[in-house]
């Protein structure tokens, strides 16, 4: 089905961070420990695709039938924004040490480029609202997938000797580089 | 800080990407080649420059509570401007760059400048600080872009210096992450000797 | 100066201000730049054209659904003087290895293919993405389509029984390619029936 190839291209093939290089910033600042990654990746999924969805309807329902496509960007970041506040405060309430934990990352969700990023990729690959929301659930479960990966890579790599100069990001960025070969693997099975 | 060091600041001692290791989504991105770097470091440090000048102008009027929403709008306006101007006079670069155009409006350079500089900082240091930064990152992505480009694909800006192909990993996704890798350390290492 | 105070209505007031502001300037921007990029995008297409086809002076342009695929593929009939010199097909294949891929490709009036560009594709740098350069090297006679008359040669990679030699380590990007070029084929000769 043409769902499941969409899915499997969005957690594997194409995954969105290790090929397609969105949501870095939190693949690189949240990913030493593997609760935070998990934690990270949930919320991560609950923003980008409420956000697909309602960036979908904005671009098909208002900003082509009134010829209005260039706010597209400021109206996307606008929905997203409010949608991260809203994480933010339900979190709050919900899972008080979820909440903690996150800490600073989570209003940086915000300025995750893969939700803005899977947000415009939808209208740009054409897809219509069940294939948009089927993608956005994909690459999310593919970025929580890297991040998770990444992390128990990180709390491996802690535990070793590393020269001093690679210390910290440069050795993190070649493992990402290492596990990014690896997902290439990945490329003939669609 | 004279503006002297305001400027240089940001191309190694705060450079961006080496050191503060902001915006690397499209740093990793589009460094496929050296001309692709500097296109779009260009086009980013044309907006922080401007939401920088933009921003320093009006802060006394944006109201606390409000301030991140109205960056987000001033910032995404000055993106949507770069994006219509390169699709239409300069198509190529444009398709090159494509997502990452309007990608501008997340990277955490531009939001974190005009947070942490030009909401409490005069017009002119601003601009500066602006312009120092996007200069820093636009040479960080040709840097590295250059690199990739070399090693990659036996060229530069283009123009191919060997028949032969390159080692392609280094335009594809690993490459980008171990090229990064290794730059961060170098730059790490010219900051604390230099 | 002290800043303004986060009162309801300042802040609204403010947000308000600032989005109308924007979306003005923005509007203004968008009328500005609408002819030059649809210049920009004609000036694409129709550079690709007279790559792929002899001199024209005027095109005659429609599009038709071919046999298979998903999309329907554009004709362009080059006229010179009244007469038609060649013919631009843009032409699609969905079975890139990442994707769509779009060709422009000339037949003579002999149906022989004059030459043809790859105007969009998303296959790998350095792999897939060697399909503009490598069928068109007449250094290659194994892998050069130019001159070639998809009717009575084989357009197939050989690695199928076919007469064309894949590019090396992209057989799935050759095989597309192919593809597309043998769907223009096919729609052209079927065309003129």
């Amino acid at each position: 089905m043409e769902y499941i190839i969409i899915i499997i291209s969005a957690i594997f093939v194409n995954n969105i961070v290790l090929a397609q290089f969105l949501g870095i910033c939190p693949f690189l600042g949240v990913s030493n420990k593997i609760s935070t990654a998990a934690g990270m990746g949930g919320a991560v999924l609950f923003v980008m695709t409420l956000a697909t969805i309602v960036t979908w309807l904005i671009q098909t329902k208002i900003l082509i039938p009134l010829d209005i496509a260039y706010l597209q960007t400021i109206s996307y970041i606008l929905v997203i924004a409010s949608l991260v506040q809203m994480v933010e405060i339900i979190l709050k309430k919900v899972s008080p040490s979820l909440y903690q934990a996150l800490g600073v990352f989570l209003p940086l969700i915000t300025t995750n480029c893969a939700i803005l990023g899977v947000a415009i990729l939808v209208i740009q690959k054409d897809m219509n609202l069940l294939e948009s929301v089927v993608f956005s659930v994909g690459n999310s479960l593919g970025f929580a997938l890297a991040l998770i990966l990444f992390a128990g890579l990180r709390e491996q790599l802690d535990l070793v000797k590393v020269p001093k100069g690679m210390q910290g990001v440069p050795a993190a960025l070649l493992v990402a580089g290492i596990l990014a070969l690896a997902f290439m693997g990945f490329t003939g099975i669609v | 800080m004279n503006q002297l060091q305001n400027f240089s600041k940001g191309f190694i001692k705060e450079n961006p990407v080496f050191i503060l290791l902001l915006g690397l989504c499209p740093t990793l991105a589009v460094t496929t080649s050296a001309i692709n770097g500097l296109g779009m470091g260009l086009a980013t440090a044309f907006v922080l420059v401007m939401s920088n000048l933009v921003i320093s102008l009006v802060k006394n009027f944006i109201p606390n509570k409000v301030r991140i929403p109205s960056f987000i709008v001033i910032i995404a306006s000055f993106v949507t401007i770069v994006d219509l101007s390169m699709a239409a006079y300069l198509q190529p670069l444009h398709e090159q760059l494509g997502l990452f155009i309007p990608l501008i409006v997340v990277n955490c350079i531009v939001l974190g400048r005009a947070e942490a500089f030009a909401s409490k900082n005069n017009l002119i240091s601003s601009i500066i600080d602006g312009l120092g930064m996007g200069l820093g990152f636009s040479f960080a992505l040709t840097l590295l872009g250059a690199i990739r480009e070399i090693l990659g694909s036996n060229a530069i800006f283009g123009y191919k210096f060997i028949e032969a192909d390159g080692m392609l990993v280094f335009v594809l996704a690993p490459g980008a992450f171990i090229v990064l890798g290794y730059l961060i350390a170098l730059m790490r290492k010219l900051n604390k000797s230099g | 100066m002290a800043k303004k105070e986060s009162t309801f209505f300042n802040m609204v007031s403010t947000l308000f201000l600032v989005t109308a502001i924007a979306s003005t300037a923005l509007g203004y921007m968008y009328e500005m730049t609408k002819k030059p990029i649809e210049i920009a995008k004609k000036q694409k297409l129709e550079n690709a054209i007279s790559e792929v086809v002899p001199e024209f002076d005027n095109l005659n342009t429609f599009s038709l659904m071919p046999k298979t695929g998903s999309d329907s593929v554009i004709f362009y009939e080059a006229i010179k003087e009244d007469k038609l010199v060649g013919t631009a097909i843009k032409t699609y294949t969905d079975n890139g290895f990442s994707g769509k891929i779009w060709i422009i490709v000339g037949f003579d009036t002999k149906d022989n293919i004059i030459n043809y560009k790859v105007i969009e594709h998303k296959e790998t740098p350095g792999l897939g993405d060697k399909m503009d350069a490598w069928f068109s090297n007449e250094n290659k006679q194994s892998s050069y389509i130019n001159g070639r008359n998809p009717g009575t040669s084989n357009l197939t990679v050989s690695k199928d029984g076919g007469e064309i030699d894949a590019i090396t380590a992209a057989t799935i990007s050759s095989r597309a390619f192919l593809d597309a070029i043998q769907r223009a084929y096919d729609t052209f000769t079927d065309n003129k029936k």
